[in-house]
């Protein structure tokens, strides 16, 4: 068995799931934003507001959200595997992209609880 | 007059390679690209290829024709040359060792680490493990594989990482193991294959498919290893 760390979830099975399950909820989620605004014929931000007002909406949110930083950690994890040979380098592409998407997810958080 | 283009390199006085231009006179004949070589072996003595069996049998002489894996022995002029030319390579991605000879340690080291025998715990019969007809046939389209390595080394998974991915002809038997009846050590074959490399580098791109001189199916193999590993773990 190759051994690895720095994998999202230790197995690949697991990973590929992952990256399987997160592609549908994503594309859930764009379907229903693309619905969103081919039903809404005016738009403004109180519509737009009011959009995220309901638990539903913030939880599907936050769950699509998620399902991106999983999903885009999981391909790039993949990519910088294939292509980035020097160790160090490789490590740090890994570093820049997990601070990254943990920043988006805290700031999503942010802005779907703000005011 | 066929034009023929050969990429040389003989790393004892070669600082490196270079592609070789040959004219070759076919006498008019639909050859096998194996055929051109030793012509061209006839101008140039030190030019070096493998070969064995020259019909398709023994996997030693894959190499790249015109930009596509294959065994020259069974690849004729008219499925490969375009224009009147002929452009021959070793395989991608294994280091070379002189001309179209390359080094196949990678690759045999990968095949050796799926465990390509039988292995049963149960008591050994007096005869032998009889298998039932439909048994024996899960074995077809995996266990007429050669070992050319014309697959994994169109792989662009086994380039990048030829010492993690098992690459498709490796898997191909893995799988071969996977679905006999006689061999008892199922769950062990899939623990060693459940990481991020070994199984899961394949992108279904089905370059092996393309390359496979006996019309093998590794991309469809390896979608039955993805299966009962899921199968296993859920
Ligand atoms: S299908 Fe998989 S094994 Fe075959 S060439 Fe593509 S990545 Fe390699
Ligand atoms: S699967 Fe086909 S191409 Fe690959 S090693 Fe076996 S015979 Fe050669
Ligand atoms: S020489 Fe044996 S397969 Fe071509």
């Amino acid at each position: 068995m190759v051994t690895n760390i720095t994998n999202f979830g230790r197995s690949g099975l697991s990973d590929w799931l992952m990256q399987r399950a997160s592609a549908v909820v994503l594309a859930l989620y764009t379907l229903y934003m693309v619905g969103f605004f081919l039903t809404t014929s005016h738009l403004d931000y109180a519509t737009w507001s009011g959009l995220f007002q309901g638990t539903g909406m913030r939880i599907f949110s936050l769950l699509a959200l998620i399902s991106l930083a999983a999903h885009a950690w999981i391909g790039l994890w993949t990519v910088s595997t294939d292509y980035i040979k020097p160790t160090g380098i490789r490590l740090g592409f890994q570093v820049v992209v997990i601070l990254a998407m943990f920043a988006y997810l805290v700031w999503g958080v942010q802005v779907l609880w703000g005011a | 007059m066929l034009q023929v283009n050969v990429y040389r390199y003989n790393p004892e006085t070669d600082s490196a390679p270079y592609m070789q231009e040959f004219q070759v006179d076919t006498k008019g004949r639909d050859l096998m690209v194996l055929d051109v070589l030793h012509l061209i072996k006839e101008q140039d003595n030190a030019f070096a290829y493998r070969r064995s069996c020259r019909e398709g049998v023994c996997g030693s002489d894959g190499m790249n024709m015109n930009g596509k894996n294959g065994l020259a022995c069974v690849t004729a002029l008219s499925e490969v040359v375009e224009d009147g030319k002929l452009i021959v390579r070793p395989l991608p991605g294994l280091p070379v060792i002189r001309d179209l000879v390359v080094d196949m340690s990678l690759f045999y080291k990968q095949y050796e680490r799926i465990q390509p025998y039988l292995l049963n715990d149960t008591p050994a019969p007096a005869i032998e493990r009889l298998q039932s007809p439909e048994e024996r046939d899960k074995l077809d389209g995996l266990y007429e594989c050669i070992l050319c390595a014309c697959c994994s080394t169109s792989c662009p998974s086994f380039w990048w990482n030829p010492d993690k991915f098992v690459g498709p002809s490796g898997l191909l038997q893995a799988y071969r193991f996977l679905a006999d009846s006689r061999d008892t050590a199922t769950r062990e074959r899939l623990a060693q294959l459940d990481d991020p490399f070994s199984v899961f580098r394949c992108r279904g791109i089905m370059n092996c498919v393309n390359a496979c001189p006996k019309g093998l199916n590794p991309t469809r193999a390896i979608g039955h290893i993805r299966d009962m590993l899921l199968h296993n773990a859920t």
